[in-house]
């Protein structure tokens, strides 16, 4: 008698970036309509594992969450020689398309967390019909710092423990002791720099205000869903970025921080299942609509 | 297919984070505290306020942390390598602590004169009472919550502070898990 095994498979697609081979790692499970999950910054696709391991989604969906370059088991790419990491609109756009094409996937939804939830306003903002429906966790365009992040990267701290303290408080105090645990176990994780590198995605680069509002909710439907203890993107952010934007759909998440997916999944499953269930509807015409 | 039925709305244990829930007798009177602090003439301004029966509650509270942190190994051991000065507790009525090995070895109440001291983390006494709930409210149960919405400062040199994050979060927590020290 085996061990109970999982049912995602995680393997590697290659993918072009800005013109270079990046060796992508991704998990999935399912078949059905393409659902691709992005993480938050400095964490990895382990976040999403209770997602992809979800029965009843993986009856529709075909659940798919990659490790962004340099996070996880996606390497830097062949060309680095130890520059400061970056990451920047353009790039975080241009790799979640590439990767998206690299595997073929017919109008996928896309539904990203934090910075992952920021890049999902940039493509609804410039390739909406690319999309079948979009969904930001912990999402706005914009919203205000509250910490120095060259804290986040220098010797004489370790990156690992203050990258993980610091977001820490971002988790609800009513999620499970150990799915917190495990959340932050990712961010001690990250390599030098990399979470830095993202918030400079999220802190400079990717500014969003004065550009939501050419979002087209009747192009690409617009989901955002932000915990109510998420202090970095508070609902008040969401509200405002969305407020926005004409046909956006808007949840406050009670008991939920900034990973909802991770913190608390059983938690989050009560609300995400409900938008799934929209996208099922709206992308069939069978009765299966009728489930939700 | 039940997985993508529309749920039973998620079931809700906390306090709405509406102001009539700050408004219980026990909240209102540390969210009056907030606002005190210093006497109202500006000729008799201190730069400390001597504290009412309510400040010093949260003053007690913190006055037992040292013992509290005694009885947590795993987070001493978070701090072994951390040895400083520092001021922490409400904003007129700090302590000066002295941390060795990650253990505090003295809690010296106002006045402590000239001592010297590297970082000061001070927050009003409505955020320690709500930070020390045993499920705080969204935007009160963080230190670096608190410092957004302003109902803390920090100051000084924060090397010591930000490289033992998470144990400063934690011991300042202390108080919440052992409820008995903290005011209700």
């Amino acid at each position: 008698m085996t061990g109970y095994i999982e049912p995602m498979l995680g393997r590697y697609v290659h993918v072009e970036i800005d013109r270079e081979m990046h060796r992508i790692y991704f998990e999935e499970n399912g078949a059905g309509i393409p659902l691709v999950c992005l993480h938050t910054a400095g964490s990895d696709g382990r976040q999403w594992r209770h997602l992809l391991a979800d029965e009843e989604f993986a009856k529709k969906f075909r659940i798919i969450a990659f490790d962004m370059p340099w996070h996880g088991k996606s390497n830097p790419p062949p060309s680095w020689t130890g520059e400061e990491y970056r990451l920047t609109t353009a790039r975080y756009t241009q790799t979640v398309r590439a990767f998206c094409k690299a595997l073929m996937l017919d109008k996928p939804v896309v539904m990203g967390c934090s910075i992952g939830g920021r890049i999902v306003l940039n493509l609804a903002i410039d390739h909406a019909a690319e999309f079948r429906a979009l969904i930001g966790l912990e999402a706005a365009d914009f919203q205000a710092p509250w910490y120095d992040t060259s804290w986040l990267h220098r010797p004489d701290v370790h990156g690992g423990e203050v990258c993980a303290a610091l977001v820490s408080g971002l988790i609800a105090p009513q999620s499970p002791e150990s799915s917190r645990r495990e959340t932050l176990w990712a961010y001690m994780q990250g390599g030098p720099g990399v979470f830095k590198g993202d918030l400079y995605f999220y802190r400079v680069d990717g500014d969003l205000r004065g550009r939501v509002e050419k979002i087209d909710t009747g192009v690409c439907p617009l989901y955002l869903l932000t915990g109510e203890y998420d202090f970095s993107c508070t609902p008040e952010d969401t509200k405002r970025t969305a407020a926005a934007i004409g046909g956006a759909s808007v949840t406050i998440m009670e008991q939920l921080g900034h990973f909802p997916m991770s913190e608390n999944p059983e938690q989050f499953r009560r609300y995400i299942a409900p938008v799934l269930g929209r996208i099922l509807k709206q992308s069939t015409s069978t009765k299966q609509g009728e489930y939700v | 297919m039940t997985g993508l039925r529309q749920p039973a709305s998620p079931k809700r244990t906390l306090r709405r984070p509406d102001d009539r829930a700050i408004d219980t007798p026990d909240r209102r009177v540390f969210r009056s505290l907030a606002n005190v602090g210093i006497a109202e003439n500006p000729c008799l301004k201190r730069m400390t306020s001597a504290p009412n029966a309510t400040d010093a509650a949260v003053i007690r509270a913190f006055a037992g942390i040292p013992a509290l942190l005694e009885q947590a190994p795993a987070l001493i051991f978070c701090g072994r390598t951390l040895d400083c000065e520092c001021l922490l507790g409400p904003i007129d009525h700090p302590f000066h602590v002295s941390i060795r090995g990650g253990r505090i070895i003295d809690l010296m109440p106002t006045p402590f004169l000239t001592r010297p001291w590297r970082f000061s983390y001070r927050a009003s006494p409505a955020a320690w009472a709500e930070y020390w709930q045993p499920l705080p409210r969204p935007g009160w149960h963080d230190l670096l919550a608190l410092t957004k919405r302003e109902e803390a400062t920090l100051e000084g040199d924060l090397y010591p502070f930000m490289a033992h994050l998470q144990y400063f979060k934690d011991v300042l927590a202390l108080p919440r898990i052992h409820q008995s020290a903290v005011p209700a």
